[in-house]
């Protein structure tokens, strides 16, 4: 099986990160990070850079945009009725 | 995952909501308020654009509700208002340059590691959350605004690539194009602060 080039790798490193890749490209791609340190850890840290990122919630929403969000509605149904 | 959303169920509150029922709508506002204001604030950056855009969306939504077909998700609808609503904010306030979802950077130059070098295991423990909060912030607010909303959709919000090419009006490969470069771009950001101290790339093997 010839071996991926590093470019090929990186086209295809986020439908792997994402589990979304067939058996064989799989197994291809994980024998190029076996020999190629650089794509392991571009690899590896692509991984841990998307999961510290799925548990946050830097904005989280304040309550006085929520009040003044369902006043704007309230009184958009208001101009609206019949 | 995002809590997961009985489409049926939903479906009969937009129905509910389309005949008038201000109950209903105020519902699904309930529901995607939170996400469509963190989607803005990433988008503009900006916290009084962020709470327009909120605002503008769901006054739209619920003018043109009717004009919702029902084949996608409620929430992909929205999202779409939402972030034309937050680009137009961006093209406002830099007027001279033109801010779009199809702009085309692909170079390839941006996806290019600046440094490669290993991370501790658990990076993200060497920060509090107020430190760690503004690092990961920082990160996306350097990212070209195209990148951030396909990022956000897919990474933090957890939609699809379908839903986010649908939600974007992009088509599948532009949005698995831009999730790649927005992921390398901040996985280089991270770099700086995550990298396993007087390490070099190699150091492990």
């Amino acid at each position: 099986m010839p071996l991926l080039t590093c470019k090929q790798f990186m086209d295809e490193l986020s439908d792997y990160l994402d589990e979304k890749t067939d058996a064989e490209i799989r197994k291809k791609l994980e024998q190029h990070i076996n020999e190629c340190p650089n794509c392991w850890v571009i690899c590896d840290t692509t991984k841990k850079t998307i999961q510290i990122y799925k548990g946050m919630d830097p904005f989280p929403m304040p309550p006085d945009v929520h009040s003044r969000l369902m006043f704007a509605l309230e009184q958009k149904m208001a101009r609206n009725k019949p | 995952m995002s809590s997961p959303i009985d489409i049926d169920e939903e479906a009969a509150v937009v129905a509910q909501a389309r005949l008038g029922d201000a109950t209903a709508f105020s519902e699904l506002l309930r529901r995607y308020e939170g996400k469509i204001f963190r989607l803005a604030m990433h988008i503009t950056q900006n916290r009084e654009d962020a709470e327009d855009v909120l605002q503008e969306t769901f006054l739209k939504a619920y003018e043109h509700l009717d004009q919702f077909q029902g084949q996608s998700k409620f929430y992909t609808w929205i999202v779409r208002i939402a972030v034309n609503q937050a680009l137009m904010k961006l093209r406002k306030r830099k007027s001279d340059r033109s801010v779009s979802l199809d702009d085309t950077i692909d170079t390839g130059e941006d996806t290019v590691a600046r440094e490669i070098a290993g991370w501790d295991e658990n990076p993200e423990q060497q920060y509090s959350r107020e430190e760690l909060s503004r690092i990961l912030g920082g990160a996306v607010e350097d990212l070209a605004p195209i990148y951030r909303a396909v990022f956000v959709l897919r990474d933090i919000d957890e939609l699809s690539t379908e839903e986010t090419a649908d939600a974007l009006g992009l088509s599948i490969p532009a949005v698995k194009s831009r999730l790649l470069r927005a992921r390398l771009q901040l996985r280089d950001k991270l770099t700086r602060f995550f990298k396993r101290k007087g390490d070099d790339a190699f150091a492990y093997m």
